[in-house]
Formats: structure tokens, C-alpha cells, sequence
């Protein structure tokens, strides 16, 4: 096998390509249409697009592995000259894993959990005839180390559990390219990893494809990264190629108007707070003087001091339970955590998947006792609200909206019971004044009033983060508290979510605790924050200052890994943002 | 890092924007309002219907009600009318299927025996159901303490074979209450059969509970001020509902199959009673002596096609509920 490409002959071309899925016999619905690129050798190409835009669809014909019923309906896969979308099934096997490389989606689910992760790479080696039996074994270590696996000889004996996503992915980079590939397909490689993660891993990709020279097509749904990492852009949406051309060219001055939404909604594209200073502080006076005025009601828990949430030095330690029965080791997911929330702004909590944050929102919530430390609302220990009243009436002032819009809203209730049931728990209002207020909720949150008969399964991941707002508006409560609220979304319905929320906060004068593990949103939604590790806060301001004079390392690398942060915009024109 | 990689543009990769025109914009998030609002059971429903397998299901339990509610629609004659001078006698007019050895016309006796094989098998269903489905989201709600002594008990009785089980129970009841009429026996082997037959849904009943109630919509419901009560019966329970259903409508048929096999004994319902299960251990006889295999072949082939039926519609209803299958 000659590796000596010509560097002006494109290694991949794909030409007018429709792939379509057979909803059943008779009709077919198209997933791409008329989808154009090209790889040169060497090269690294990004398609970018949300969720249903057709990119991981036009990756997978290209390697013939369309899921279901899904089927290329059209156009030509050229892979060195070779058209590959009609060529025979054994020809295309013969090419997959030789040729063409590919890094699946998620780490977790792509290996298999009964082999050792060494016979599993040691497997695509005997596929392909690289090597077999010692010469085999002796690849498989090689391809780990160059992966950026430390220690690759013991941790080719072990099983996938053993292993964080973060190994696991740099072991299906190692499968990927155990063959030498010469186009490595990476299918959002980094998307379920950490920012550090993902940072250290596209890193290292970069400086393989360097070194040994193949190419690489992305797939992501951040422009940020793609523009970071990658030398040409094809931006996909709904099925459509609707802009591409040279990375930066493209995310400095954006042509197509979706690619303009695109750019001036990424998060990690150097932006702002939503709202202006002063306009905040008017929110926040407000909110103050309501609350006072409410306090003085003498209705509500607390006294409506400035400050509505405290938690002092909150611990939390999990037992885990041992080998033996009876036998446990303690686990100390959150350290001694102290912050303060003030009346009509917002604070962040940031860090990485372990990193406790969680954890905190569940304690000020109420859902998880804590060890030590407590939560003050209004100047109330909420560990002393132990009537019934006065808990519901905690529940009523603090309201969550969970990270996951498909699981947060119980999938057998009608988006009016929806948002009723907090109406009802609380003994609010008659039918018809209930009725009332979820016709207004649903306004507030920007949804048409015909969406109450219909049913979470029918309704896209923003709309359903939107009932559960209004859900946790229902009850008009002072603090809500925002758990990953909007990782899930893609960035486009992601940016609509935070306006909303950041209307809502001025609005209402609504103070907000956002659990996240995004820097790059903590900007434009935040007002102080604090960065979390291992259970610990290492760092805690304002977010100006956290961003422009970040005092801790562990900040530092945080900002460093959000991708796209380091390239200068130019001048974008005005997105409309419908 | 971009400043190290060639900026020229090679052929092909030209920037190039598409028109407006081939690519039209979409509202963020817009909501499609053109369908009609559909529930997950109505979306399960519409499902079922455009299966083969349930609607063959469907058409054959259809008519097996038909048959029970209203026998006189397909036979004129009594099954417990019997003239000894017809003993083995073949078919004739108005006895399509021939007698039996006791001289009995084999077709009334197979639409009557329909009643009491479907009404243990439904009614043991049920309160399987329900006592499995009670235990097992208390098991799997609660947890702590309940849950272990729930699913101990539920163990010890699952480790008893349920035929086995209802033969003791069954014939120690014949001591004590020998003459149970029709309702006394059908509910007698109702409850030998549903008290070793529960620990099934409990299992399934307490996975499906543990599953659903770490869903975000749980806890969410929690923070609203919901009790953990009003989480378990309005949140948790009819989430956890579709795999007991599905596990209920197969075991419906095996309960038929048991009720025959428990009659077939002479355990379960008295000879007095019309129905497949002693219709086909009256038959042994004349199998073995190779004579008139017919009043052997009908009843049990009723039996067959009723518990075929059965599963042929749990099958359907589990494509239509299986969660994995489920859209997103």
C-alpha cells in the first residue's frame, strides 16, 4: 500500500449525496441533500451543524454504515477516484479500518465492556493484516503510547471500566488509527469529555495528524472547535450544505444567514453578559425593595435581606460501600463550601464531572441532606423548616430546572398537568384561575397557548426546557436553580434559553444559582462564580474578574480549554435571532 | 494551532455560500401544531394497530369473547346433555365433532369449556398483577428495609414451582372444602396460582420502579412539594406500567395452560364442570387406546389457539411499550 498521496488530488470527495431513511415502504425521508465536500491528503475538514443537520448522517454513508433503514439515494462517494457509495459490500469492509479510521461518538458505549482494551485494538490489527499474534500484542502498546495513554503495557490488560472517558477515547483513537489509516473520521470525538479532556485529546490528534500525516474529517455541533482545529468548514443544516469554505473566512465574516446565527450564538465565541451592568443593578435594587415589602407581609419564609441564599461550609460525604458487607469507605464529594447568592443576580457554580457542583444544588434544594455546614435562605436555616407548612413553603420560594429536558418532565402528563402540579400540590386557584396562569406562564416563556394539550414526546429539547421554566415559574418563587440547564441544547436553541432566562431574571427579579460545567456560558449569564474541584471551591469572584485575572491554575486551564476562545472575530453581522 | 496550516485553497474547497432560495431559514425551535396532541399510549396504540401480530391476536380473543358470552349463538345442544348410546359415536347433523366416551357432543362441550379455562386464566392475571405490582413498587420505591424483606419473601416463593406448589395447596383444599360449585373452584385455583404466581411482576414491577424513579421528573415533581406518595402513585407507578403489562398478557395464557394441567390432575376444576382441562384428561383413554383422537384433538386445540392468542398479543404490546424501542 503506497502512502505517497498526491497532495492536489482529493483524498475524499463526496458529490451531490442524498442519503434518505425509509420511514416505511413507500415513503422516504431525506436525512441529507445534496451534500458537497472534499478531503485533501493531510488535511482536517469540520462539518458543523446541530442535532438533525445531516452531519453525522453524511459521515456514516461515507464509511457505509448508515444506521436502519437509512440508504444513499443519490450522488457519488469518490475515495481516491473510487466511487464508494455503489461499490460492493466486501470492498467497502476491505477499505474500513485500512483506509478509512473511524473515532466513534461516545467512549462509553463503544467498547466492549468484556474484552481487554488491548485485544480490542489488537483485533482491528488482525482485521486488517497489520499484524498478528506477538507482533500484534507488541502494536497494540506502540499504538496506546502514541495515543497518549501513560503506562500502555499494563493498560493494555485492562477491561473498559477500568478506564476514564478520557482513556477510553484516546484507546479508539488508537483503534482508529491501528491501521494507518489515511482519513480518520472523528464523530464528535470529545462532545460526552470535559473541556480539559476534550483539549488534551484534540491536542494530541492534532499532533498525530502532523506526525503521520492522514487526514481527519470532524464532525461537531461547536464552531468554536471546528474553527480551532480545522482547515476548511462545511456548515450543514437540515440535511443542506448551506456554507463552506476556509475555517477562519467563514468564522469571521459568515455569509449564509443560518452560519451568521451559528457564530452569534456560540458561547465560546468571546462574548458577553447578556445584559448591560446597568440595567442589572436596576433589576437587583428592585428585586431588594420587593422582597422587603413582601417580608414585611410576613407571609413568605425569611426576612427579605439582601442576601437570599448562604450556604456555610456545606459538606457532604458519601458512604461507599466496601467488599465486604458492613464494610464502607467514606467519599467526600463536596469540601467545605461556602457562597453567597444576592438578591436578582446570578451565581455560577463551574467545574467537571465529579467535581461536587451538582451535589451543592441538590443540598440547597433540600433533596440531599447534608453532613455538616448549612443552607440559609433569607436568613432561615432550612434545616429547621421541619413542618410540612413551612417546607412546602420553602419549595414554593426556590424552584429547580433540571439539565435534561427529555427526563425532567414526565413523559405521561400533558404539558398543562405539566404545569398544573405545582398549582395543585400548593392548593392554588380554582380550575379556571389555574388555567389562567398556565395560559400566562406558557406566554412568558414564549410558547403558543395550543401547546398544553400536547405531550413532552411531541416537543423538541428547547421547547420542553421551556415548559419546565414555566413549571418552575409556576409557583413565582424567588430563587431558581438552574442544574446544566441548558448543556443539553444545541447552541442555537441553547443562546434563545439564556435570553429567556436573563429576560425573566429582570422581569421577575428572579436570583439565579446556575450549575454548570461550561465557562463560556457562566459569562454571559453570570454575575459571580465559583470554581469547583474535587468537592473543593479553588477560586470564587465576580465573573469579570475570574475571566480577566483568573488567580488559580486549575481557572486558568478551564478558560484555556474553551475551544474557539483564542480566535479574533471579525465584525458579524447581525444574526437575527428569531 | 491555525497560524501552522497552508491557507491556499485548493480546487474544490472554494468558499461557497447557498442561496437563500435552496436553504431557507427555520424558526428556532418553531412547534409543529398540525398533528393532533398525542399520548404515549395513544402513540403505543397506534402502533399496535398496524401490527400483523396484533391484529390476528386481535380478531382471535375478539371472537373467543363472542364464544363466551354468548355459547348459545354457536351450539344448540347442552355439553352436560349425554346419552350413554352415543358413547365414541362419530359425527352427525347437528354434532359436527362427534361424542365422547360418556356420549356428549364434543362441540358444545369445547364452547362451553371456553368460560372456565379464560376465567382462571383473566382472573389470576389480575390479581397477580395487582398483588405484583404493589409489592414490587413498595420494594422499589422505598427501598431500605422494605425493599430486602419484600424481595426475600418474594424469592422464597418464586423458588417454589408454581404447578408443584398448586397440586399441594389444591388437593389439601379437597379435605376441607370438597364441593366448591363453579365460582368456588375457579377462585380456589385463582388463588393457589396467584399466591406463588405474584413474585414474577414483583421483580419486573420493582425494576421498572427503581428505573423510573431516578428520573429527573421525579425529583423535579419532589421539589414542587410533592410527598413521596403522590410521587409513587401519580409519577412512579404509571411510568413503570408498560413492562408488567407486558409480562401480565403472556403469563395470562401460562395460567390458562396451568389451570388445564391442574384439571387434567383431577385437581383443579370438578368433572361436573364443563371445561378444556377435564375434557382432555377425560380423552386420555381413548388416545391410548388409539380410539376417536378427536375428543382428545378439540378441546386441546381450543386450549392451544386461546393461550397461542395470548401471546401473540404480549408479544405485540411489548413492541408497541418496550421502552428501548420507545422515540425519544
Amino acid at each position: 500500500m503506497s502512502r505517497d498521496l498526491d497532495p492536489n488530488q482529493p483524498l475524499l470527495e463526496v458529490k451531490d449525496l442524498h442519503v434518505g431513511f425509509a420511514s416505511d415502504k413507500k415513503t422516504i425521508v431525506p436525512a441529507v441533500i445534496g451534500a458537497n465536500l472534499s478531503v485533501y491528503p493531510g488535511q482536517t475538514v469540520a462539518i458543523v451543524g446541530e442535532s438533525g443537520s445531516g452531519k453525522s448522517t453524511t459521515a456514516h454513508a461515507i464509511i457505509d454504515l448508515l444506521p436502519g433503514t437509512g440508504r444513499v439515494t443519490g450522488g457519488e462517494i469518490l475515495f481516491e477516484g473510487r466511487d464508494i457509495a455503489r461499490a460492493k459490500k466486501s470492498d467497502i469492509i476491505a477499505l474500513r479500518g485500512s483506509s478509512i479510521g473511524l473515532v466513534p461518538q461516545d467512549p462509553m458505549s463503544n467498547l466492549n465492556p468484556l474484552w481487554r482494551v488491548g485485544t480490542q485494538i489488537k483485533e482491528s490489527l488482525e482485521a486488517n493484516g497489520v499484524a498478528k499474534g506477538k507482533a500484534a500484542d507488541a502494536r497494540v502498546v506502540e499504538l496506546l503510547e502514541e495515543a497518549g495513554l501513560p503506562d500502555a503495557a499494563r493498560r493494555a490488560n485492562q477491561y473498559p471500566h477500568e478506564f476514564s472517558g478520557g482513556m477510553r477515547q484516546r484507546a479508539l483513537i488508537a483503534m482508529g488509527l491501528a491501521a494507518r489509516p489515511k482519513l480518520l473520521i472523528a464523530d464528535e470525538p470529545t462532545s460526552a469529555l470535559d473541556v480539559t479532556v476534550q483539549k488534551q485529546i484534540l491536542d494530541h490528534l492534532d499532533r498525530l495528524t502532523d506526525e503521520l500525516g492522514f487526514a481527519v474529517l470532524l464532525i461537531t455541533h461547536d464552531l468554536g472547535l471546528a474553527a480551532e482545529r480545522a482547515d476548511h468548514l462545511v456548515v450543514m443544516y437540515r440535511g443542506q450544505v448551506v456554507e463552506s469554505g476556509p475555517a477562519l473566512e467563514i468564522l469571521q465574516d459568515p455569509q449564509h444567514p443560518y452560519s451568521q446565527r451559528l457564530v452569534s450564538s456560540a458561547p465560546s465565541l468571546a462574548s458577553q453578559r447578556l445584559t448591560s451592568q446597568k440595567a442589572r443593578a436596576e433589576v437587583r435594587e428592585q428585586a431588594v425593595q420587593t422582597a422587603a415589602e413582601i417580608a414585611a407581609a410576613g407571609e413568605e419564609i425569611g426576612d427579605g435581606r439582601s442576601t437570599i441564599i448562604e450556604a456555610k461550609d456545606l459538606t457532604k460525604v458519601f458512604k461507599i460501600r466496601g467488599g465486604r458487607p458492613g464494610q464502607s469507605t467514606d467519599f467526600t464529594a463536596v469540601d467545605q463550601v461556602s457562597f453567597r447568592l444576592d438578591r436578582g443576580t446570578t451565581t455560577a457554580i463551574v467545574g467537571e464531572s465529579g467535581s461536587g457542583k451538582s451535589t451543592v444544588a441538590r443540598m440547597v434544594l433540600g433533596l440531599l441532606d447534608a453532613t455538616s455546614g448549612s443552607v440559609e435562605f433569607d436568613g432561615v436555616d432550612i434545616t429547621t423548616l421541619t413542618s410540612k407548612k413551612q417546607q412546602l413553603a420553602l419549595r414554593r420560594q426556590m424552584q429547580p430546572v433540571f439539565q435534561n429536558p427529555y427526563a425532567s418532565l414526565d413523559p405521561m402528563y400533558s404539558i398543562y398537568r405539566s404545569i398544573e402540579e405545582p398549582l395543585r400540590l400548593h392548593g392554588i386557584g380554582s380550575s379556571k384561575e389555574r388555567e389562567t396562569k398556565i395560559r400566562d406562564l406558557l406566554d412568558k416563556v414564549s410558547l403558543p397557548a395550543s401547546v398544553m394539550t400536547r405531550y413532552p414526546n411531541e416537543l423538541s429539547g428547547g421547547q420542553r426546557q421551556r415548559v419546565a421554566i414555566a413549571r418552575a415559574l409556576a409557583l413565582e418563587p424567588e430563587v431558581v436553580i438552574c442544574d446544566e440547564a441548558v448543556s443539553a441544547l444545541d447552541v442555537l436553541v441553547q443562546a434563545q434559553i439564556l435570553t429567556l432566562l436573563n429576560e425573566l431574571q429582570s422581569e421577575l427579579g428572579l436570583s439565579y444559582l446556575f450549575i454548570t460545567h461550561d465557562l463560556a456560558v457562566v459569562r454571559q449569564i453570570a454575575d459571580n462564580v465559583l470554581v469547583m474541584q474535587d468537592g473543593k471551591v479553588v477560586e470564587q469572584s465576580s465573573v469579570d474578574a475570574v475571566f480577566e485575572n483568573p488567580r488559580e491554575d486549575y481557572t486558568r486551564m478551564l478558560l484555556d480549554a474553551i475551544p474557539g476562545g483564542s480566535i479574533p472575530l471579525g465584525a458579524v453581522g447581525s444574526g437575527d435571532q428569531s | 494551532m491555525p497560524e501552522s496550516r497552508p491557507s491556499r485553497t485548493r480546487p474544490g474547497q472554494e468558499r461557497y455560500v447557498a442561496r437563500l432560495e435552496d436553504t431557507p431559514l427555520h424558526d428556532v425551535g418553531a412547534l409543529d401544531t398540525t398533528a393532533p396532541p398525542e399520548s404515549q399510549w395513544k402513540e403505543a396504540w397506534k402502533q399496535l394497530r398496524k401490527n400483523p401480530l396484533f391484529i390476528i391476536a386481535a380478531v382471535l380473543l375478539t371472537f373467543l369473547a363472542v364464544v363466551i358470552a354468548f355459547p348459545g349463538l354457536f351450539t344448540s345442544n347442552d355439553p352436560t346433555f349425554c346419552q350413554t348410546g352415543k358413547s365414541l359415536a362419530v359425527a352427525e347433523p347437528g354434532h359436527p365433532l362427534g361424542f365422547d366416551r360418556q356420549g356428549c357432543d364434543v362441540y358444545s362441550r369445547v364452547v362451553y369449556g371456553a368460560r372456565a379455562s379464560v376465567a382462571v386464566g383473566v382472573l389470576t392475571t389480575i390479581v397477580v398483577a395487582a398483588l405484583g405490582l404493589v409489592t414490587g413498587a413498595f420494594a422499589g420505591f422505598y427501598g431500605s428495609w422494605i425493599d430486602p424483606i419484600i424481595s426475600r419473601i418474594a424469592d422464597i416463593f418464586y423458588a417454589i414451582p408454581l404447578l408443584l406448589a398448586a397440586i399441594v395447596l389444591l388437593s389439601a383444599l379437597n379435605n376441607v372444602w370438597p364441593d366448591r360449585g363453579f365460582w368456588g373452584s375457579v377462585l380456589a385455583i385463582v388463588g393457589a396460582l396467584a399466591l406463588f404466581g405474584w413474585p414474577q411482576i414483583t421483580r419486573i414491577a420493582r425494576g421498572a420502579v427503581i428505573e423510573t424513579k431516578q428520573q429527573e421528573f421525579v425529583d423535579a415533581a419532589r421539589a414542587l412539594g410533592a410527598t413521596p406518595r403522590r410521587n409513587l402513585v401519580r409519577h412512579v407507578v404509571p411510568n413503570s406500567l408498560a413492562p408488567v403489562i407486558v409480562t401480565a398478557t403472556v403469563s395470562l395464557g401460562i395460567f390458562i395452560v396451568a389451570e388445564a394441567t391442574l384439571s387434567f390432575l383431577g385437581l383443579g376444576l370438578p368433572a361436573s364442570i364443563v371445561s378444556w382441562g377435564n375434557d382432555i384428561s377425560a380423552a386420555q383413554n381413548q388416545v391410548r387406546a388409539g380410539q376417536r383422537l378427536g375428543t382428545m384433538f378439540w378441546p386441546a386445540g381450543a386450549l392451544a389457539l386461546t393461550v397461542f392468542s395470548f401471546i401473540l398479543l404480549g408479544d405485540a404490546v411489548r413492541d408497541a411499550l418496550d421502552p428501548k424501542a420507545k422515540k425519544r
